[in-house]
């Protein structure tokens, strides 16, 4: 009895903690004309590893919110509020401004203080202090990116976050091997968690962001499999002949939405992951796949081809009438709710373009965002303002991303092979 | 390692007095949970990255065009056991007629060796989305199947399986790579 076979992965050599190269390189293509300007002055140091203030600067340059003041341009470089002085940030047309300084506390660790300011009201509208050892200041500058992201435009940053994705090495010839990766969301740290020279696909969060469900040919057949993140531990949890693909985690971490053709056509299945019971979702005679949940857990979209072309459909989780939700674009595939459920993303497909587009669950209204050729596997930010995506240009994989008004573009450049299937994790 | 991190809110002079004291409050709070739970994943997540997966091993390799030495017929180009690839419609999975006579004589050599197996390896062009394409490579792959099951051929020699867009034949973003890459290939087994 295979199913469920448990395969432990033990720690066979030593931790590398400063692995912190980048992966990729994220460049800012598109941003809003309404950008706040804001001036981030270069932190004090102290010797300090990382240069936590070029990377605030970068967080909340490629969130494409904010207009960033050029280090040379700024009239001064305080690190102190004595040595603020506002009329000169007014005269430079800055509405904010950051100052910070590090303080080296030993032992590796560091004491790192800032404050973001209001230059026209004089006054401040943040200040912390928070201690980081040395491994730790590239989450630190993170860290200080949201609280400072969320002050000024009201919603959660997104700059601590992770990503999930597929890279491919030696595309198209024998040597072909697939990685499945997490890094920062801002693309260092990149970590591999799984190799292949056989396809991995569709990555999968849990809600906890501690497991990664995702697809392995690894045994020459589709076999999903659950990883836990911390431990390296692996469970295959379904190998039934045929597809066992597109995992979805259920909103309360206790359920797997997946594929399975095991009846025949493929068929949305639910997998209770603690009693391991299956049941079936649909019976469809066409191709039913890519489920995934509602917010609340009460409903399921998928792609299904029952009406003769690819579309989106919604099930409720218990079973009951399936209703089409597209009827505009002849190619409607792998939908995904917004965190707050009021739209969905899609890869939509018109002739021989492939683009990503959001749908307004209200009035079923489609907006397309992207102007690709083949634009695919669109991600929500968790905090809803972002939707994270893989694209193609000439023959190269790469990872984009777009605001939900599509206003805002980020071209995220990879270093080496291809990449794609993002996921951005909770 | 516990990265244990600690936030306090700076208390700023006087100047600074406006920001009162149930804003200092909000983020105090605010911010010490949402470190404390970064600090425990980062602890918990680093540990277990840097401990992939490699599976690279024997096992993953291909078998190689294991068919070409199986008999001289299945390397003459006159010989329709040569054509080991049939091809594909756009978001099609109907066997067009010109590959009829292909299958037809796979079909015919399994019959007389009952105990080979073979592997249709169905695939599909890069466009539109992944999982989709996986389904559509297995009804590609598997209308051959179930034309050389019509054949007579026992349903115990076939092996399906559909790599979607995940193994293209050609890399190329144009309908003649693509047209390449919407195909079934009639992978045979070692015996």
């Amino acid at each position: 009895m295979s199913f469920f076979n448990k395969v432990l992965f033990l720690v066979a050599f030593s931790l590398s903690v400063t692995n912190s190269h980048a992966a990729l390189t994220i460049e800012i293509s598109e941003g809003i004309s309404s950008a706040l300007p804001i001036a981030v002055a270069p932190f004090a140091s102290a010797g300090a590893p990382v240069n936590i203030s070029a990377i605030v600067n970068a967080d909340l340059e490629r969130c494409g919110y904010f207009k960033m003041m050029a280090e040379p341009a700024m009239p001064s470089k305080p690190n102190t509020a004595a040595a603020v002085n506002f009329n000169e940030w007014q005269a430079a047309s800055q509405n904010y401004l950051v100052i910070g300084q590090l303080a080296d506390s030993g032992g590796g660790q560091y004491n790192v203080q800032f404050q973001l300011f209001d230059v026209y009201k004089s006054g401040q509208l943040l200040g912390y202090r928070m201690n980081s050892s040395a491994a730790d200041l590239r989450k630190t500058a993170h860290h200080i990116s949201d609280l400072i992201f969320e002050k000024l435009t009201g919603k959660k940053g997104v700059f601590s976050g992770r990503i999930a994705y597929i890279t491919t090495t030696n595309l198209g010839s024998k040597k072909q091997s697939q990685q499945l990766q997490i890094a920062d969301a801002d693309g260092f740290n990149p970590q591999t968690i799984a190799s292949s020279v056989e396809p991995l696909m569709s990555p999968s969060w849990s809600p906890d962001g501690k497991k990664m469900a995702y697809v392995s040919f690894e045994r020459k057949s589709a076999a999903v499999y659950v990883q836990t993140l911390a431990t390296g531990e692996r469970v295959r949890v379904a190998e039934f002949p045929g597809i066992n693909g597109a995992p979805a985690w259920s909103p309360d971490g206790t359920r797997l939405a997946l594929t399975l053709s095991k009846d025949g056509s493929p068929d949305i299945f639910i997998l209770n992951l603690s009693t391991r019971s299956l049941t079936k979702l649909t019976k469809s005679f066409a191709i039913d796949t890519e489920p995934s949940w509602s917010p609340d857990g009460n409903s399921l979209v998928f792609t299904s081809d029952r009406g003769g072309k690819p579309q989106i459909y919604i099930v409720p989780s218990q079973g009951g009438d399936e209703k089409r939700l597209t009827f505009s674009g002849s190619y409607n595939a792998r939908a995904s709710f917004s965190p707050d459920g009021k739209n969905l993303v899609m890869v939509h497909g018109n002739g021989n373009d492939y683009r990503i587009a959001i749908m307004d669950m209200s009035n079923k209204s489609i907006n397309v965002l992207t102007s690709g050729h083949s634009d695919e596997s669109p991600s929500f930010a968790p905090n809803g303002s972002m939707i994270l995506y893989a694209s193609q240009k000439g023959g190269t994989g790469f990872l984009s991303a777009v605001s939900i008004d599509g206003k805002i573009q980020q071209k995220l450049v990879f270093n080496s092979g291809e990449v794609r299937e993002p996921s951005w994790g909770p | 390692m516990k990265l244990n991190k600690t936030i306090i809110v700076l208390a700023i002079s006087a100047v600074f007095l406006s920001a009162c004291s149930d804003t200092d409050e909000t983020d105090a709070g605010l911010t010490d949970g949402s470190l404390n739970a970064n600090s425990g994943i980062n602890d918990a997540s680093t540990t277990g990255l840097n401990k992939g997966y490699g599976m690279n091993d024997s096992a993953m390799n291909g078998n190689g065009d294991y068919a070409s030495t199986l008999g001289p017929e299945f390397n003459d180009p006159n010989n329709p056991l040569s054509k080991r690839t049939i091809y594909f419609m756009l978001d099609s999975s109907e066997v067009m007629p010109d590959f009829v006579t292909v299958i037809s004589a796979h079909s015919q050599y399994l019959i007389a060796n009952p105990s080979q197996h073979i592997t249709l390896e169905g695939n599909a062009d890069e466009r539109g989305s992944r999982e989709y394409n996986i389904a559509l490579g297995e009804l590609r792959a598997k209308s051959v199947a179930s034309m050389m099951k019509a054949r007579g051929v026992s349903e115990g020699q076939l092996n399906v399986v559909s790599y979607g867009e995940e193994k293209p034949a050609v890399l190329g973003n144009n309908e003649a790579a693509w047209e390449k890459n919407r195909r079934v290939e009639v992978a045979y087994q070692p015996r």
